[in-house]
């Protein structure tokens, strides 16, 4: 048996009118000073490697996160395990250095607890792809109201280098000697699987590009899972160098941008084909009728699926921005939602007569 | 709806002050509902009762066969009952392999009722039967009632317009009618629940009814049963009274920890087996602004309710034992965050998948030591079905008190058992608010305020709750290890060494909030104590009234707390030349109590997926005495276990092994 929910989503009134993925988050009181970059740097001393791109995806995320308004206490950033999992040490925000994978079931008890948090999970792709993609995978599917940065340095940075699930075959490691036989996950046809409504990819050198996709993660309801390529200098450096290049990455990459055809570089560009995939094409050759033009609001994925799987590995087509961001019930809303109706149609929050009740049941008898 | 008129029987009425009853059936055959029912009419005559529902983990077992039995068994007496009872007076046999399963359980001149439509060729073919033993006078030292259950419900209900089928269906309330007419039920809570029940069925409603009339009308009529039975009310306490489960009343009890705390309740869990039933009772609660996650794993699970801890909530995760394994790295990162957190283990057979619908206690070791690094836990344990809500009370308190994640270790007996329990008045449940962090608690080297969220009270070395929302309190968390004081990561030594004693001497110092160890030795001079802890406290207070009935001094204790243990434990031991340990596993607090007081315990030891009976215990007890005065066993100890570990540690037992 099934019914209709038909629950409403609950939208705080004072924060009404914001971004969805900003309702019922308090903001910072107006006339007051607005915070700035400083505000959200801890007073711990930050150890990455030198050179590592955690370095400018910190800054780029102190720097970006006063511009939402929101207040820094109301702010909580769990991690996982890994490199990028010592983020929310650096952040004057409340935050949680949690274990292996699990961030996105912790952050999914926290959000639904409470619904007056922005709450934001930084992981990699082995933290998230590996040991926690059981948790990944339902968080997208339940479309819980956070935003997931993922790392992806295509290799174990915290452990020295071993292979990880985003490592191309044939890779060369310390666990890998004869190259990785190990087929490897495409994080942004994974999400789109798992039915997430916000997926996008971003670079942490492109400062103004990764600024931009994590405002509009910020203020999607629901799940946002943003790939991060970013450079791990020590134990796979120059892994994304291609898209680094300024000619090179003018050549390869494919910016996703709303309502536009999509393009690589200033000659080719993309085309569905008969097969229902999408293909690249110099641009003198395509078929104006077949050249696709992306909608990130898209309902069905197809389209932004086959969109992420024009990534090669010799990385001659990489698809860059929001591949997806539609609407959908949030999980936490939903379960909110059942809970203030249920105390509605008992007239308020229980109180003690409830419980008294509750214990009583409805087949009790006295003695004496 | 036809309401039998309450018509005093014209047979003779016969006045019993105990009686034990197992219904048994094909799993199919709806035996769990008529015990409960029974047990429903039961507790409202005001007797007191226990009961012991037992079934296979699957859900339709092959039908007919011995492995696909279902049982339920209920004691019901006119005083204070313990235990479901060692030994059944009657057995309700719906089929050959209800017989089969249950006959060795039965003593010799107790009451049989079978369905003789059910012992066809190929269903006594099916258990292995090579004639009828209803009628090949295999139990003819039994009161044998052998009769057509099926096909009477059947006639029944020939103006019915159902299909044979569903007309065979009724038989389980046919024969609840008629047990309820040998034992004098009203039947007026069943023809409610009936109701209720098949509000929106009124052709099922209707066919039920009426076999549950017939049932008893056929008591009342058929020369099968000379006399009819009754069991007077017991001797209560006065007050309001209901019948409960364990489950019910854990799940209960943390609705009632959270109202009295302020704090809303999150369950994270996943479905196992026999932990379920709390998921489902607390996912029907949203009115007292119960969250329940129902997550993709048990890992997932514990970590949504310490994220929601994290958030300010009452996080609770509630597992069996092999979901306990897989939590552990979460009850790790919870002891070294100090946030509050209950584990609610429904403890059941193992090891692996074990025995997942029978009951155990080997999960103590696993709450106590089962994960990495030194990482101690509280644990309580209920001791009886309505325990469990005063136990889950005492769970909160201690986790929101030390914030520090609790163990609540139940089990499948408890889980599934029923009694009539006292339910509280809700003004005099404890006062369990908790006071969060508002402020800074400390000053920087400059004089500036901030907060240090490892700073801790310096009564119960707890650490500041401070939840996300609060101004001026951030702050970060995690596994690593913690400057004291700060909370920042420290990979020093001496800190590493600091805290690791503080987390301990946190959890040590609930010593301080819980109470002594009670004994109860009526003449103060009994040399034997039996100690026990989780649910063989019915069992255990049974076996020691027998022994005391015939004779013996004994003396009786029972642990509420498994870590810490209370203050006078070692005292208690010691005050005692024989401590004996019944458990439901292979030793384990009887390993604890040896390891921390260096006292000789005793381990009786049980893994057979039910709990001790009174009887056994009673033996293990008169040994016990009788060894200490040089008499030597009265039986032969209950297991080889027992017998193995009395040989290894005892030179008098060696003695006694050669002498018999």
């Amino acid at each position: 048996m099934s019914i209709d929910l038909g629950l409403p989503v609950v939208v705080d009134p004072s924060t009404a009118g914001r971004p969805g993925g900003l309702h019922g988050v308090p903001a910072v009181p107006e006339g007051s000073d607005p915070l700035t970059k400083k505000d959200f740097t801890s007073d711990q001393e930050v150890r990455w490697c030198p050179g590592c791109g955690d370095y400018a995806v910190l800054a780029a995320v102190q720097s970006f996160l006063p511009d939402l308004g929101l207040r820094r206490e109301n702010i909580a950033f769990i991690s996982g395990i890994g490199c990028s999992s010592r983020f929310p040490y650096y952040l004057d925000t409340y935050g949680m250095h949690s274990i292996h994978g699990r961030a996105p079931a912790i952050a999914t008890g926290l959000v639904t607890a409470r619904p007056d948090l922005s709450v934001w999970v930084v992981t990699g792709d082995g933290d998230a792809l590996s040991i926690g993609g059981n948790h990944l995978i339902h968080a997208m599917r339940r479309n819980v109201n956070m935003t997931i940065l993922l790392f992806n340095n295509r290799i174990y940075g915290l452990t020295k280098g071993q292979y990880s699930p985003t490592s191309e075959v044939g890779k060369v490691t310390k666990s890998s000697p004869a190259g990785s036989v190990d087929a490897p996950f495409n994080p942004i046809s994974l999400a789109l699987g798992a039915e997430a409504t916000f997926v996008a990819r971003t670079m942490d050198s492109n400062r103004k590009h990764l600024m931009e996709v994590l405002r509009a993660a910020a203020e999607h309801r629901g799940t946002a899972m943003v790939e991060i390529y970013q450079n791990c200098p020590i134990f796979n450096d120059g892994a994304f160098q291609l898209l680094k290049d300024r000619g090179e990455a003018a050549t390869r990459m494919a910016h996703l941008e709303d309502g536009q055809p999509v393009r690589v570089g200033s000659d080719r560009v993309v085309v569905r084909t008969e097969l229902g995939s999408v293909a690249v094409v110099p641009e003198a050759e395509a078929d104006p009728e077949s050249i696709v033009v992306h909608h990130v609001d898209t309902e069905d994925p197809s389209q932004a699926f086959a969109l992420s799987r024009l990534d090669a590995v010799d990385q001659d087509v990489v698809p860059m921005g929001i591949f997806r961001s539609v609407s959908r019930p949030t999980y936490d809303d939903g379960v909110r939602a059942q809970i203030a109706e249920a105390e509605d149609l008992a007239g308020g929050p229980a109180d003690d007569d409830a419980l008294g009740a509750l214990l009583r049941g409805k087949d009790s008898w006295t003695i004496g | 709806m036809t309401t039998l008129p309450n018509v005093p029987t014209t047979k003779d009425v016969h006045r019993l002050d105990r009686v034990v009853i197992r219904f048994a059936g094909d799993s199919g055959d709806g035996m769990q509902l008529t015990g409960d029912r029974f047990t429903s009419q039961t507790a409202i005559l005001g007797n007191d009762l226990s009961t012991l529902p037992n079934f296979p983990a699957e859900i339709r077992a092959p039908q007919g066969t011995v492995h696909g039995v279902s049982s339920f068994q209920l004691h019901f007496a006119d005083h204070e009952v313990l235990t479901p009872g060692d030994s059944p007076d009657v057995l309700v046999a719906m089929n050959p392999a209800a017989l089969k399963a249950n006959l060795r359980d039965l003593p010799r001149g107790a009451t049989i009722i079978a369905d003789s439509d059910e012992f066809s060729k190929r269903n006594l073919g099916k258990v292995g039967y090579a004639s009828n033993p209803l009628e090949d006078g295999t139990l003819e030292s039994y009161h044998l009632h052998a009769l057509p259950l099926t096909s009477i419900t059947v006639d029944a209900l020939a103006d019915h317009d159902l299909s044979r089928k569903d007309k065979e269906r009724a038989k389980n309330m046919f024969t609840l009618g008629l047990l309820s007419w040998l034992y004098s039920r009203p039947l007026q809570g069943t023809e409610d629940f009936l109701t209720a029940k098949f509000a929106k069925k009124p052709d099922v409603l209707a066919a039920n009814l009426t076999a549950l009339h017939a049932g008893h009308a056929f008591g009342e009529t058929t020369e099968d049963f000379a006399v009819s039975f009754e069991v007077p009310a017991a001797d209560m306490r006065s007050g309001e009274y209901r019948n409960i489960t364990g489950n019910t009343a854990l799940a209960y009890g943390l609705v009632a920890a959270a109202q009295r705390s302020g704090l809303p309740l999150v369950l994270g869990a996943y479905p196992i087996t026999p932990a379920s039933d709390i998921l489902h009772t607390l996912s029907g609660l949203k009115r007292f602004g119960v969250t329940t996650i129902q997550a993709e794993d048990e890992i997932a699970g514990i970590g949504a309710a310490l994220g929601a801890s994290f958030g300010g909530a009452l996080g609770v995760t509630s597992t069996s034992g092999p979901g306990v394994a897989l939590k552990s790295e979460t009850i790790g990162l919870a002891v070294s965050l100090e946030l509050p957190l209950v584990i609610v283990d429904v403890q059941r057979g193992g090891p692996s998948t074990g025995l997942p619908t029978k009951t155990e206690q080997a999960d103590l070791l696993q709450a106590m030591y089962g994960r990495n690094g030194e990482a101690p836990v509280p644990i309580v344990a209920p001791r009886w079905p309505s325990d469990c809500f005063d136990a889950a009370l005492e769970a909160v308190r201690i986790a929101t008190t030390y914030r520090t994640p609790v163990f609540l270790l139940s089990d499948g007996y408890l889980a599934n058992g029923s009694e009539p329990w006292a339910i509280p008045d809700v003004d005099a449940l404890p006062d369990l608010r908790v006071d969060l962090a508002t402020g800074p608690n400390g000053v920087d080297g400059d004089g500036n305020p901030v907060f240090q969220p490892y700073l801790r009270d310096p009564e119960t070395l707890a650490r500041p709750w401070a939840v996300p929302g609060t101004p001026g309190l951030e702050h970060r968390i995690g596994g690593i290890e913690k400057a004291d004081i700060t909370g920042n990561i420290s990979y020093d030594p001496d800190n590493h060494d600091l805290m690791t004693r503080l987390r301990q001497a946190k959890v040590d110092g609930v010593v301080a909030t819980i109470d002594d160890l009670e004994v109860d030795d009526p003449t103060g001079t009994a040399e034997v104590l039996v100690l026990g802890w989780g649910s063989t406290y019915g069992p255990i207070s049974a076996g020691v009234r027998f022994a005391r009935r015939s004779g013996l001094k004994v003396a009786q204790a029972h642990l509420r707390h498994l870590n810490p243990f209370p203050d006078n434990t070692g005292d208690v031991l010691r005050r005692y030349k024989r401590v004996i340990v019944p458990e439901m596993n292979m030793g384990q607090l009887t390993q604890l109590l040896r390891a921390r007081y260096l006292v000789d315990v005793r381990a009786h030891t049980q893994v057979r997926g039910l709990p001790f009976t009174a009887t056994d215990l009673a033996d293990v007890i008169r040994n016990a005495v009788h060894e200490l005065h040089g008499a030597g066993p009265a039986t032969i100890p209950a297991n080889p276990t027992q017998q193995a570990e009395q040989t290894q540690q005892s030179p008098e037992s060696n003695e006694q092994e050669s002498t018999r």
